[in-house]
Formats: C-alpha cells, sequence, structure tokens
C-alpha cells in the first residue's frame, strides 16, 4: 500500500483532522446531543482509516504505532472499569453516579451529568483504538508487495 | 410463579437431557429448548427486549450448531418415518404462523408507544425522571450510561474480547507468513 495521488493526500490531510474533530465532538457532547462514547469511536477509528488510505499503512503506523494503539485500547476499558468500582471503594454502589450530588441543578451544561460523559471519553476511546486496530490488522494482508509484518505487529522492511 | 417453576423443570430435564444424550443432534436441540425456555423466563419476567435478544442469539446459534452436527453425521430417514415427520413439521409450522398472526394482533399499533399499555413499566420512569435523575439531556445516554450502565460494560467487554481474539487470530497468520517468506 504506497498510498494514492497528490491530490487525494491534501484533501485527505484535511478531511482527517476536520473528521477527528467531528468524533471528539460527538463524544463530549454525548450526553448532550444524540451520539456518544461508541458512535464518537467509530467516527475517531473511520478518520484513521482514511489516513490509511490515502497514505498507505507505512505513514499511519508511524502517526499512530500500534503499541500506543493497543495502549490506549487498554486504558479506555480501564478508566470505565474505574468509573464503576469507584463508587463501590467510597461506600456507593456499583456504577453509582458519584459525580452529580457535587454538581446540582447543572443540566444542560457541558459538565454536567456526573460521570456520564466521563463514560463516555472512556468508551470512546476503548472503541476508536481497538477498532482502528482490527481494521488496521486486516489491512496487512490485502497488502502482497513483499512488506509483511513480524509477529509484533511491526512493519518489516522486505530488504531485512 | 407456577409458570417459572415449570419452566425451570424444563430446562432442568432439557439440560440433563443434553449432557446424557448420545445423539449429538438430540443434544443440540436440547440446547436450544434451554435457550428458549430462558427466553420465555425473560418474556413473564416483563423484560422483552432481553427476550427478543436472547431469542435471536439462540436461533443464530442453534442454526450454526445443527449445521456443524449435521455435517458430522446425518441420520437418514424413510418410509414411515418420513411421512410421520413431515406432518409433523407441517403442523408445527402451521402452529408458529396462527401464533405468529395472534401475536401480529396484540402488538401496539405504530406510534402508540407500549408503556402507555402497561403503567409501571421502566421507559415511563426513565422518560419522567431522567433528566432529574442522571443530568443528562441525551435521554440515550443517561439510560445506557446511568441506569443501565452495568449492561454497556458487558458490551464493552465483549468488544474488547472480541478484538483480542481477532487481533489474536491475525496475529498467529501474519507469523505464519513472516515464516513462509523467510523459507
Amino acid at each position: 500500500m504506497k498510498g494514492m495521488t497528490v491530490i487525494v493526500k491534501t484533501v485527505a490531510g484535511w478531511a482527517k483532522m476536520l473528521v477527528f474533530l467531528f468524533g471528539v465532538y460527538i463524544i463530549l457532547f454525548g450526553h448532550l446531543t444524540p451520539g456518544g462514547g461508541f458512535a464518537g469511536g467509530v467516527i475517531l477509528a473511520a478518520s484513521y482509516v482514511l489516513l490509511l488510505l490515502a497514505f498507505g499503512r507505512r505513514f499511519v503506523e508511524e502517526d499512530l504505532p500500534l503499541a500506543l494503539d493497543s495502549k490506549l485500547d487498554c486504558l479506555g476499558a480501564l478508566a470505565f472499569a474505574l468509573i464503576a468500582v469507584w463508587p463501590l471503594i467510597w461506600g456507593g454502589g456499583f456504577f453509582v453516579n458519584f459525580l452529580l450530588k457535587h454538581l446540582p441543578e447543572s443540566a444542560l451544561n457541558l459538565v454536567s451529568a456526573g460521570t456520564i460523559p466521563l463514560s463516555n471519553i472512556a468508551i470512546g476511546l476503548k472503541v476508536g483504538a481497538s477498532l482502528f486496530l482490527v481494521i488496521f490488522l486486516l489491512s496487512v494482508f490485502s497488502d502482497d508487495h513483499g512488506t509483511k509484518t513480524r509477529a509484533t505487529g511491526r512493519i518489516a522492511d522486505p530488504k531485512e | 410463579m407456577l409458570i417459572f417453576y415449570a419452566l425451570l423443570l424444563f430446562m432442568i430435564i432439557a439440560a440433563l437431557i443434553a449432557v446424557e444424550t448420545k445423539n449429538l443432534l438430540g443434544a443440540v436441540i436440547c440446547v436450544g429448548a434451554i435457550g428458549f425456555g430462558g427466553a420465555l423466563m425473560f418474556l413473564f419476567l416483563r423484560a422483552p427486549d432481553i427476550a427478543i435478544t436472547q431469542i435471536v442469539v439462540e436461533v443464530l446459534s442453534l442454526i450454526i450448531l445443527i449445521r456443524a452436527t449435521i455435517a458430522r453425521h446425518v441420520t437418514p430417514v424413510s418410509g414411515d418415518r418420513e411421512f410421520v415427520g413431515a406432518v409433523v413439521s407441517v403442523a408445527i409450522v402451521l402452529t408458529l404462523f396462527v401464533a405468529g398472526v395472534k401475536v401480529l394482533d396484540a402488538l401496539p399499533p405504530f406510534g402508540d408507544p407500549i408503556f402507555v399499555r402497561t403503567p409501571g413499566a421502566a421507559s415511563q420512569t426513565y422518560l419522567e425522571q431522567g433528566l432529574r435523575q442522571t443530568g443528562a439531556a441525551n435521554i440515550v445516554s443517561s439510560v445506557i450510561l446511568d441506569y443501565r450502565a452495568y449492561d454497556t460494560l458487558g458490551e464493552a467487554t465483549v468488544l474488547f474480547t472480541s478484538i483480542l481474539g481477532a487481533a489474536a487470530i491475525l496475529r498467529g497468520k501474519s507469523r505464519k507468513l513472516v515464516k513462509e517468506s523467510d523459507a
């Protein structure tokens, strides 16, 4: 996968930023407007898929290394689990919205709804990272120009 | 309450048959019966959405399991047994059809929410108290991340596990590719 022409690359570079920003917006405003962690995460992954299609695998590998991607995936899952367990430690129930009592009467603000925005961010991180991971791993096999990945996921140089 | 005990008894008997029988196809069908018993149980517990999920998953897995079993060995049926089998199959399909028509009659018309018919349904509470109790203007968000956050945790875990499995399989393939290219 060598990437496409200069025109496609330029447009994709701009569009990727817009798509990424839109994904961030969908996640951050998930408790106010339609959307949320799952939808926003898919949009985040889609922005990098656009980059993958336009620039080729090697460029995306440098932009977002697979090790970092899987770390982000685990971080999202861990954050969501922590949000679930945190109130349990401080004398509440599992998944109690523990921030809500500190923020009364703040509905319709960006900072409102207690743990719901935090959960949205965690889920968005998790879904986006893991979806992109799978698409990247699948893209490795559509390529038969001699570049094969190592078991670690690193791109091997064909001359190696 | 009696219906739950009857369903439980049915499911336990089906589980015992599934474990003990020598016929592989019979065992698979018994496992399916357990799943449909569970779906009926959810229906009587007034959780139709979970019952629908259960039925869909059960039908899919049953089809896959039966397909896998038939590929292994198939029992030939001929003569009188074939005739009886055909009659029973047609009777079951007709019964299901008549029951389906009845159920379609009982469904609420389009645009008429179901909680109007069943007062005390959870959805009514979510709609009325959602903003006050969770502070989230997006009611969907308040349901999936507050009222039913446990369910969402399960979904996230399923996603995590499936991605892990897919990555493991794909990496095994890539290791093979590397070995072949080295050789």
